[in-house]
């Protein structure tokens, strides 16, 4: 069993959600609300990743934060190491290849809201900021929190795009799901196995806990 | 506290509209779905920004395109009645009410759900309000925001005919408690002249008309619009006694008039919107017919419409009811203004939602909160 690997897989997990929560709010809200002409256009570049395989999405991730590139350099000069092949290479990988994940449940979570319902906040005279915290989110939370249960376990899995952007770096990139496959490489199936059941009971625990929150949400507004 | 508003606007639809509501009146805004009257009443919210408009209380502009003065919603003093309420579902009725306050109050609020004859049910949701009790829920939040200008906006067509009958009484009681000036957004002409002052009525964005509810109501040209079957006044009357036989007897300047079961004890005072094309005139007294009221009455004007009909105007008392005859009739009856006629009215001609409680009846805001 590889501790150091589930470890700096929950870490990866949990700064992706952390940096993409208010992301989900103010992208998916602005989404929800907005009519502009581009829409459709931004509605599908978030929805890339989702159809991507992997492997391409990492090698342009691979070529964008690398040597020579303008994010690559600046992010050396910076911090004296590169991104590639680095934990915070990974967050940054990761928060982009989730941002379907986090924005869609979210945007739906805030298309639910109807427009009146917002209207009358403002005309109760909150501002826009009060109006997000006592009305829009304990309505929209349901949609927020599936994103972030969503990227939580997404983040988990992710395979393809960590091995390109990551590599395999004990202690630094090597995940969960980069280990289980390098155990299965070296014919340590037990560990392997441990492992995999070890990822299956996180997943089911937090799509249960989802599933559990959302139910007694629904209760709560009808 | 006076509300001005003045919109001018090409797109998404034509606009051009201007209207003064005073403190403590009524002003309906009529017109069918798509003719603007929304529009103006987001206008005034700062929910919807006009090419060109001006919105200001008390002279202190909330809207001024000329000056580049736009106050947001959230800083206008207005409260508004939404069409579907728009209740904050996740909160209670007294949550609801108390997110409307400046600095919340929960015995405030809850003064504001008794007004309502919410008493008791505080601590629901709206999920577990009926139509009408939302809709008090929404009136007591609109409230509580103290506005400056009071908006309802078609708050009577989500809830049942008899729902909406109750709720009218409750409006009309709760008017005594209003100071500032209340837009009532509706396409229900019965409903405009129940419970307004003055009215504007708005076709395709512009005015078509803008008066006194009993000068509105009594101008064919005005209601062409709305249609010409709406055309209706209104007669004060005192309930007096509830018969056996499912009638009420009211009494009026110059009669009685018989209702099927007019709601109010004996003494109470109502108006009766009698509508011009159920009026049927007679010279002499007629004997020996099934219609039961038959209101003496005289002939104060004859204005002659665009097509085969006529609309005579009968003093009863102090009040004026409207006869809307074929031209033909008038000729063969010779009237002239002056005459005495004799203006009769089938009682089942007069529907239940057609009689409100007279807003001069000072035990009206108690009777509606028992």
């Amino acid at each position: 069993m590889d501790w150091t690997a589930l470890w700096l897989s929950l870490r990866l997990a949990g700064w992706t959600v952390i940096v993409l929560l208010p992301v989900s709010v103010l992208m998916g809200r602005f989404m929800a609300i907005r009519a502009f002409r581009a829409k459709g256009l931004v509605e599908a570049l978030v929805m890339l990743p989702l159809v991507l395989p992997p492997t391409v999405f990492g090698f342009y991730l691979l070529v964008a934060f690398g040597r020579n590139s303008p994010v690559g350099d600046l992010w050396q000069s910076l911090f004296g190491h590169q991104l590639v092949f680095s934990f915070e290479g990974l967050v940054v990988a990761s928060i982009i290849f989730n941002l379907p994940f986090a924005i869609q449940p979210a945007q739906r979570g805030f298309e639910a809201i109807p427009a009146e319902v917002r209207e009358a906040a403002a005309c109760c005279g909150m501002s826009p900021l009060r109006s997000l915290w006592r009305v829009e989110l304990p309505l929209a939370w349901p949609g927020l929190m599936t994103a972030m249960v969503l990227t939580f376990a997404h983040t988990l899995g992710e395979f393809g795009i960590v091995l390109m952007v990551g590599g395999s770096i004990p202690g630094e990139t090597r995940t969960i799901a980069i280990s289980i496959y390098d155990r299965v490489q070296a014919f340590d199936g037990q560990s392997a196995a441990i492992m995999s059941a070890v990822l299956v009971a996180i997943s089911l625990f937090t799509i249960a806990l989802t599933f559990w929150l959302s139910s007694r949400v629904g209760r709560r507004l009808s | 506290m006076s509300l001005e508003v003045m919109a001018k606007a090409t797109a998404p639809i034509p606009l051009d509209v201007a209207f003064r509501v005073e403190p403590g009146e009524l002003l309906a805004l009529v017109g069918h779905s798509g003719s603007g009257k929304t529009t103006l009443m987001r206008t005034i919210a700062g929910l919807w920004q006009p090419a060109a408009g001006r919105v200001a209380v008390d002279g202190a502009p909330w809207l001024d395109t000329a000056a580049r003065v736009n106050l947001p919603a959230h800083r206008r003093r207005v409260g508004i009645v939404f069409q579907t309420y728009a209740l904050f579902p996740h909160m209670t009725a007294r949550q609801n009410v108390m997110a409307a306050m400046d600095r919340p109050d929960a015995a405030e609020a809850e003064r504001l759900l008794d007004l309502v004859n919410l008493h008791g049910l505080s601590g629901r949701k709206p999920a577990q309000l009926s139509g009408g009790q939302q809709q008090r829920v929404a009136v007591a939040r609109a409230l509580a925001r103290r506005p400056q200008a009071l908006l309802l906006d078609e708050p009577f067509s989500a809830v049942d005919r008899a729902t909406r009958e109750k709720l009218h009484g409750e409006i009309i009681a709760l008017r005594a408690h209003l100071k500032m000036p209340v837009v009532l957004v509706t396409h229900d002409v019965n409903e405009a002249q129940l419970l307004a002052d003055r009215m504007v009525v708005i076709e395709k964005g512009s005015v078509v008309r803008s008066g006194t509810t009993a000068e509105v109501m009594a101008d064919p040209d005005a209601l062409r619009a709305m249609g010409i079957r709406e055309v209706a006044a209104m007669l004060p009357a005192t309930v007096a006694e509830h018969l056996p036989d499912g009638l009420s007897r009211l009494v009026t300047a110059t009669g009685p008039l018989f209702l099927p079961t007019v709601e109010g004890a004996p003494g109470t005072r109502v108006v009766v919107r009698i509508m011009a094309h159920e009026v049927i005139l007679s010279r002499a007294r007629p004997e020996g017919l099934s219609a039961q009221n038959i209101l003496a009455g005289k002939v104060t004007r004859i204005v002659p419409g665009g097509g085969p009909g006529v609309m005579v105007h009968v003093a009863v008392g102090d009040h004026e009811i409207l006869a809307r005859i074929t031209r033909r009739a008038a000729e063969q009856l010779h009237l002239q203004p002056g005459d005495t006629v004799h203006a009769i009215l089938k009682s089942m001609s007069v529907a239940r939602d057609h009689i409100a409680r007279a807003r001069d009846d000072e035990h009206a805001a108690s009777r509606a909160a028992q």
